[in-house]
């Protein structure tokens, strides 16, 4: 199924001010409601590596195992598309894992990772680490992720504040990441989503440097350009300062994407 | 690694660096940093450090604990914080906190690992740029409020909250905390303003205090001015017609902006200035 008329995407990533390369990798594929952003790390070029692996074997992947799996028949519900989604990530971790195993440069690699996949008005988000996905809702910004971060293990015991956290020296401490494991560890829910949403998904470099405020009343401010949007915030990140990587992927809901319901379901339907 | 400075009356006494777990504070001998003086309890207050980040806990002490002046229970150190027992200041310096690194040492990300093998115990600060895996500092993270019960060592083991042990891979040290200007929004400088030359909103002014502001009508031409640093700029947002800066048509780049510049967008002439 084409998503490209119900979805609006719009990406943009920099190497920020400090850094010398970019270790952040994007895809989208808007036709079939994926984005995924992982944010490599890892000596010399290893953390693009190991975040292109990611990014380019969940992207092309995905959508391939869930045609596969569905042949276009039903519509792919979210149990479905999350067992997939975790397939995949597998696939990528196993990839990395081999690569960081047999290759001494890239010896430690690894990559965080959040990818979102739209499908039937639902969006199923997988993420590791603390790369983030977001979603403005009418005026509300929220977080949709939990990081995995020593940092949020600290404010989830309430030993320091999210206000106090902003503060931290230990930002950038991620409890589990992709490609370091024979195993990998990720987190996958399923949401509604609703049109006129806006999901934003990023790096730690744009939410390091830019509060939750102020990429609200950006996305908000600028939703009729979505890629002006994208390239605010990473200028924004940049402005004040960008000490990370910064990588931005924006997804509107521009209109109900249900799917067909097929033949099985029709069947159901019709003798209930 | 942070330290605390000792002194009374502006008398320097002691230095102490924070490289343990518990560093604790009090009149008896036993206390990682003794001060012996009736105004300091026994056990007066802990100082819990989990790798650059080090929080000040008072034991329930008679006479208190203050930093900055204020009476805390519980306080997570910043840099220059200077804390007050009685009459001796403890200043907390935090080096890392400082932009003083070189720029590769920014804020790698490092993974913590809960089932690394056992770790080797070298500080963080000096772990190379790129480590063997599972290598670097095992620090303990005891949850605050547990005043006592573990043993104190000079390898101390990572624990998480949950407290499982963890061990870094990838470990990288210095990562200065972005500072508190990062957070603000838009840049320093002076502030500018737009005022309406025609239409029904003649004479209205419109401070640009926001990072974004946003001229004209959705739906049909909007733009939108930002506040930067280097000062400020317009960008066309939404629409067929862009909006005009002395009388030349914006394209799709952001476009500096200077003093008494015009700006006409959806039919409406505007003076752009700085205030003041």
């Amino acid at each position: 199924m084409d998503l490209s008329q119900a979805l609006e995407v719009a990406v943009c990533t920099d190497a920020g001010m400090v850094r010398s390369h970019n270790e952040d990798s994007i895809a989208a594929d808007p036709a079939r409601g994926v984005v995924v952003l992982a944010d490599g790390m890892g000596g010399y070029n290893a953390g693009e590596v190991a975040s292109g692996i990611a990014t380019t074997v969940i992207a092309a992947e995905l959508q391939r195992a869930i045609e596969a799996e569905v042949q276009g028949e039903s519509n792919p519900d979210g149990a479905l598309v999350q067992r997939l989604l975790a397939e995949q990530i597998a696939k990528a971790n196993n990839q990395i894992f081999q690569e960081a195993q047999t290759q001494p440069q890239y010896a430690g690699m690894g990559t965080t990772l959040v990818a979102a996949m739209f499908h039937n008005n639902k969006v199923t988000v997988a993420h590791i680490g603390d790369s983030r996905m977001y979603r403005l809702r009418g005026e509300q910004l929220q977080q949709i992720t939990r990081d995995h971060s020593l940092l949020q293990e600290q404010i989830d015991s309430g030993m320091i504040t999210p206000e106090q956290a902003k503060f931290s020296q230990n930002k950038n401490l991620v409890t589990r990441a992709l490609g370091i494991d024979p195993l990998a560890d990720p987190e996958i829910h399923s949401f509604d989503t609703h049109a006129g949403d806006i999901y934003l998904l990023c790096s730690d470099g744009l939410n390091d440097m830019v509060s939750d405020e102020d990429i609200a009343m950006t996305v908000q401010t600028l939703s009729a350009n979505l890629r002006l949007a994208a390239q605010q915030l990473v200028q924004m990140a940049n402005d004040n300062g960008g000490r990370d990587n910064i990588s931005v992927i924006l997804v509107r809901i521009v209109r109900d994407y249900a799917t067909q319901r097929g033949w099985f379901d029709r069947l159901f339907g019709w003798i209930r | 690694m942070a330290k605390l400075v000792l002194s009374m009356d502006g008398l320097v006494l002691k230095e102490i660096t924070l490289n343990k777990e518990r560093t604790t504070i009090g009149r008896k001998p036993h206390n990682d940093i003794q001060i012996d003086n009736l105004a300091v309890s026994g056990e007066h207050a802990v100082i819990v450090t989990i790798l650059n980040d080090s929080f000040l806990e008072d034991l329930g002490s008679t006479n208190g604990t203050m930093v900055n002046g204020e009476t805390i229970k519980k306080h997570f150190l910043q840099h220059n914080d200077v804390v007050e027992l009685g009459k001796y200041k403890l200043k907390y310096l935090n080096e890392s906190a400082g932009a003083t690194k070189p720029p590769h040492d920014f804020e790698k990300t490092m993974v913590l690992r809960p089932d690394a093998p056992a770790p080797a115990p070298a500080p963080a600060q000096e772990a190379p740029l790129m480590p063997p895996m599972n290598l670097s500092a095992s620090q303990a993270m005891p949850t605050l409020g547990t005043a006592s019960g573990r043993p104190l060592s000079e390898s101390q083991t990572l624990r998480l909250t949950t407290s499982q042990p963890v061990a870094l891979a990838q470990a990288h040290a210095a990562n200065p905390a972005p500072a508190a200007q990062a957070l603000t929004p838009g840049g320093k400088g002076p502030v500018a303003a737009v005022q309406i030359l025609s239409g029904p909103a003649l004479g209205r002014e419109l401070e640009l205090t926001k990072a974004l502001t946003t001229l004209g009508k959705t739906g049909s031409q909007v733009a939108v001015i930002t506040k930067r640093p280097q000062g400020y700029f317009i960008t066309h947002v939404e629409g067929d017609r862009f909006p005009l800066v002395n009388g030349k048509a914006l394209d799709a780049q952001a476009h500096p902006l200077n003093d008494h510049d015009i700006i006409e967008l959806a039919g409406v002439k505007m003076e752009f200035f700085f205030k003041s």
